[in-house]
């Protein structure tokens, strides 16, 4: 008899599909991996089970009975918990008030006054399940965060969890830490209680997992053994797709190098990247999330300190030491989070077009208002932006059109250099190909483009020599005509 | 529905849309007029030339906090210091100018330069010492100022100052304080800084996103310590508009007149989150609340009954534009 079976789901956000008939049957007692690509579903598929999103079709089985899931107390009441990727404690009160938090353990009437000792003796009997000797007194922001994590599950025992469910637990874990949360997997699971685990880590699959079922594009590709899986397998399932037409690449002679650095040393890390990029090809930068792509760029670009690194623009050694320098340096840096990093959402376009670059439009110490509205206008017509009203406040333009407008900043200061992140997240088909296009022709106009890209078939379809990273380093370094998706993908994972 | 509902539909709505664009450009201006209108029929003093040039007089002071208020509030900011600053200010003038009698323009210089100074280390406090929020910084700066305000006298207030010192808040051109005409210039002054120069246009960045300015190449920390440097600043010229007025220097003069800065600032449609405001919108903000306080003078309307008017305005203007905000959001 199966736990939870999920059948036939299907889910799509404002018309685009991202779950396509899927269905999932789910053990008691067994660790149950969930893989998949970013993007492919995994997390929505989650959020059906936990009821933060309700499904558009299909059914779900709790111990054989039909059942819906529509709020996450529901969920709770089935006995389904969730430990995600951001912990939801609060750090300021103890390990057991926070495992009672919500649901704490009261006296009678009349007062109803906590039952601290109760709450207490409970709270130790739940660690001790877990196999963990953590003070039950102890305030939460004192643990490290490996013990928090466990503090989280032990929340789990207080709803008589029969499912977990674990969002990349150990993403954020030190490997002894890591160590220690997957032993107190198996020792829920020995207690009979099922675990649905998601994590990139594929040799931590391989150790706990007991049964796979890999997501692509929103469908379920196979439910596997894990014994009876190799890794090449579990990689060819994940990424096994062709590219189709939708990028639109160029090619262009190669040129000379324009941009190096050398030994980029972030903060609290030991680990050095160095890389050069040349006119004529779009470098991409392939990783999962959270493989420090985003952190080489900000510290490349002066958003945050780095301790050490050598940063050369055609040739000659610039100093980065802020936004402003990198700027002057002939560097622009086109954000992942447009909304929080990119966009001024209650000005102009035409403010937000030109505020990198308002130094090149004054007479005296006066801005050249009309040059302004008009550089603005140029740059609307030039990539298409729409509506193309220059007094459009930003936060009322789609995805796609609020991209560009940061795009139009960055050409505003005649940069030498582009560095993308994700420039295609959250835009849609239509708009993704014109991103493409602007980026060949940076590229015919000599400039530089480093594009990172946590999708891979984005990465083979538009660059032309491609950078791996994993856990901060590069691992790999490849010319896109002797470039894979598994090969991208086993470098990123670790080369296993 | 038919073709032509539809259409006569749409023109409707453009119609709302226009009004409703209007309402909100010139709402805190329409609302000062209406009020004005209501006061002359009710009080056949209030629309004689001799009171109007009162009421320009009386809030011309609070004018030119609310001035500089603005600044900081752009960026989504505060500060609680100004009406201290202005106390500071006045009181070291007094030692200088009366006390060690070293005259009028170094008086002058010296009312400016502290409340500069004042005004510099606050933002250095925020920028340097990365105090979480300015509401704390210049909550540590307001006491500290009023402090020494009262230590530099032992809290007794200076008196007999030069002519040349009382010109801005005393004199008149014809009919017109000088002390008006000197916000008049001050606010076109900030209204071009604004909106026609760069530094202008990254305070409002700043304002509505932080850290987009940051990774758009503003430096933040500076833009930040020199609007608080003006705030200062013009606590120090809103100072020397007092001491004008009543030819004396007290270590308590400016208690509480941050609040009227503020409320000036936020009936004048500047928003608390940053990013919006402007300085008419200010100018109109800091008229509605003296036209306010002298109509209920005039109508001998006790003091207290005026707080609790003007605390019944504030929040009021600010609903409106809450309501005028959800609204705008209803029809995106």
């Amino acid at each position: 008899m199966s736990l939870l079976e999920l059948r036939h789901i299907q889910k799509g956000f404002s018309g685009i599909p991202v779950l396509k008939n899927v269905s999932l049957d789910i053990e008691p007692g067994e660790v149950h991996v969930l893989l998949g690509e970013n993007g492919a579903g995994k997390s929505t598929l989650i959020k059906i089970m936990t009821g933060a999103y309700s499904k558009d079709e299909g059914e779900i089985y709790w111990e054989n009975q039909r059942i819906e899931i529509q709020s996450p107390v529901d969920a709770m009441n089935l006995g389904i918990a969730t430990i995600y990727q951001e912990l939801n404690l609060i750090p300021q009160l103890s390990v057991y008030e926070n495992i009672f938090l919500g649901r704490e353990i009261r006296k009678g009437p009349p007062f109803r006054f906590l039952d601290h000792q109760e709450m207490k003796r409970k709270a130790k009997e739940y660690l001790q399940r877990l196999g963990q000797d953590i003070s039950v007194e102890e305030l939460v922001c004192n643990l490290g965060i490996g013990k928090q994590q466990l503090v989280e599950i032990a929340k789990a025992f207080t709803i008589n969890a029969k499912m977990i469910i674990l969002d990349e637990p150990t993403s954020s874990l030190s490997a002894s830490e890591a160590a220690q949360l997957l032993e107190t997997i198996m020792e829920l699971r020995k207690q009979g209680i099922a675990i649905v685990y998601i994590s990139h880590r594929l040799e931590e699959l391989k150790q706990i997992g007991d049964r796979i079922t890999i997501l692509r594009d929103g469908a379920k590709i196979a439910t596997l053994p894990v014994k009876e899986t190799s890794t090449d397998e579990m990689i060819q399932y994940m990424v096994g797709r062709n590219l189709d037409q939708k990028y639109p690449k160029e090619q262009f002679q190669l040129g000379a190098e324009g941009f190096r650095v050398e030994g980029i040393c972030l903060q609290g890390s030991e680990k050095e990247v160095s890389f050069a990029a040349y006119q004529g090809q779009i470098l991409g930068i392939a990783g999962l999330v959270g493989a420090g792509r985003t952190e080489i760029a900000r510290g490349i670009f002066g958003v945050d300190q780095v301790k050490s690194g050598k940063v050369y623009v055609e040739g000659k050694e610039v100093r980065i030491q802020s936004p402003q320098d990198a700027i002057a340096a002939g560097l622009a840096f086109i954000t992942e989070d447009r909304k929080a990093e990119g966009l001024i959402l209650d000005q102009t376009l035409e403010f937000n077009m030109t505020i990198a670059s308002l130094k090149n439009f004054r007479k005296g110490s006066l801005l050249q208002l009309e040059q302004l509205t008009q550089i603005a206008k140029e740059y609307i017509t030039e990539l298409q932006v729409k509506p193309g009203d220059v007094q459009k406040h930003a936060r009322k333009l789609s995805g796609g059109n609020q991209q560009k407008v940061v795009i139009a900043k960055w050409l505003s200061t005649h940069a030498k250099v582009f560095i993308f992140d994700e420039p295609t997240r959250g835009i849609d088909v239509g708009a993704k190909v014109e991103v493409y296009r602007l980026l060949n022709t940076l590229v015919k106009n000599g400039a530089i483009v480093i594009v990172i890209s946590s999708e891979l078939p984005e990465i083979l379809g538009i660059c032309d020599r491609i950078l791996v990273m994993h856990e901060g380093q590069i691992t790999a370094d490849i010319l896109r005509d002797h470039a894979t998706q598994e090969g991208i993908m086993k470098a990123a994972t670790g080369g296993m | 529905m038919s073709e032509i509902a539809l259409q006569e539909k749409e023109e409707e709505l453009k119609r709302k849309g226009t009004l409703k664009k209007l309402s909100s450009k010139f709402g805190p201006l329409i609302g000062l007029f209406l009020l004005c209108a209501i006061l002359s029929i009710l009080s056949e003093n209030f629309a004689t030339v001799n009171n109007l040039m009162n009421v320009a007089r009386q809030s011309s002071i609070n004018a030119i906090l609310a001035l500089g208020m603005l600044l900081p509030i752009l960026t989504s900011g505060i500060d609680l210091s100004v009406g201290s600053i202005l106390g500071i200010s006045i009181m070291i003038m007094g030692v200088f100018a009366v006390k060690m009698k070293l005259g009028a323009i170094v008086g002058i210089l010296v009312c400016i330069g502290v409340g500069l100074l004042c005004g510099w280390l606050n933002g250095i406090l925020l920028t340097k010492l990365k105090l979480p929020h300015p509401f704390i910084s210049t909550l540590g700066m307001m006491n500290v100022a009023r402090g020494i305000a009262l230590i530099v006298t032992a809290a007794a207030p200076i008196s007999g100052f030069p002519v040349a010192v009382q010109f801005v808040g005393n004199e008149f051109v014809g009919p017109i304080p000088v002390s008006f005409l000197l916000v008049l210039v001050l606010y076109i002054g900030f209204h071009y800084f604004l909106t026609k120069t760069a530094t202008g246009r990254y305070i409002y960045a700043i304002g509505g996103n932080k850290e987009a300015a940051r990774l758009s190449g503003i430096n933040v920390n500076k833009v930040l310590v020199l609007v608080y440097s003006i705030s200062g600043l013009m606590a120090g010229i809103a100072g020397l508009v007092l001491v004008g007025r009543v030819n004396s220097a007290f270590p308590l003069a400016g208690l509480g007149y941050e609040l009227d800065a503020i409320a000036a600032c936020i009936i004048g449609g500047a928003s608390f989150f940053g990013g919006v405001g402007t300085v008419w919108g200010t100018l109109i903000g800091a008229l509605i609340i003296a036209v306010l306080r002298n109509g209920l003078n005039l109508l001998n309307v006790p003091a207290d009954f005026q707080m609790t008017v003007i605390g019944i305005v504030i929040i009021a203007a600010v609903y409106v534009d809450v309501l005028r905000q959800r609204g705008a959001k209803k029809n995106k």
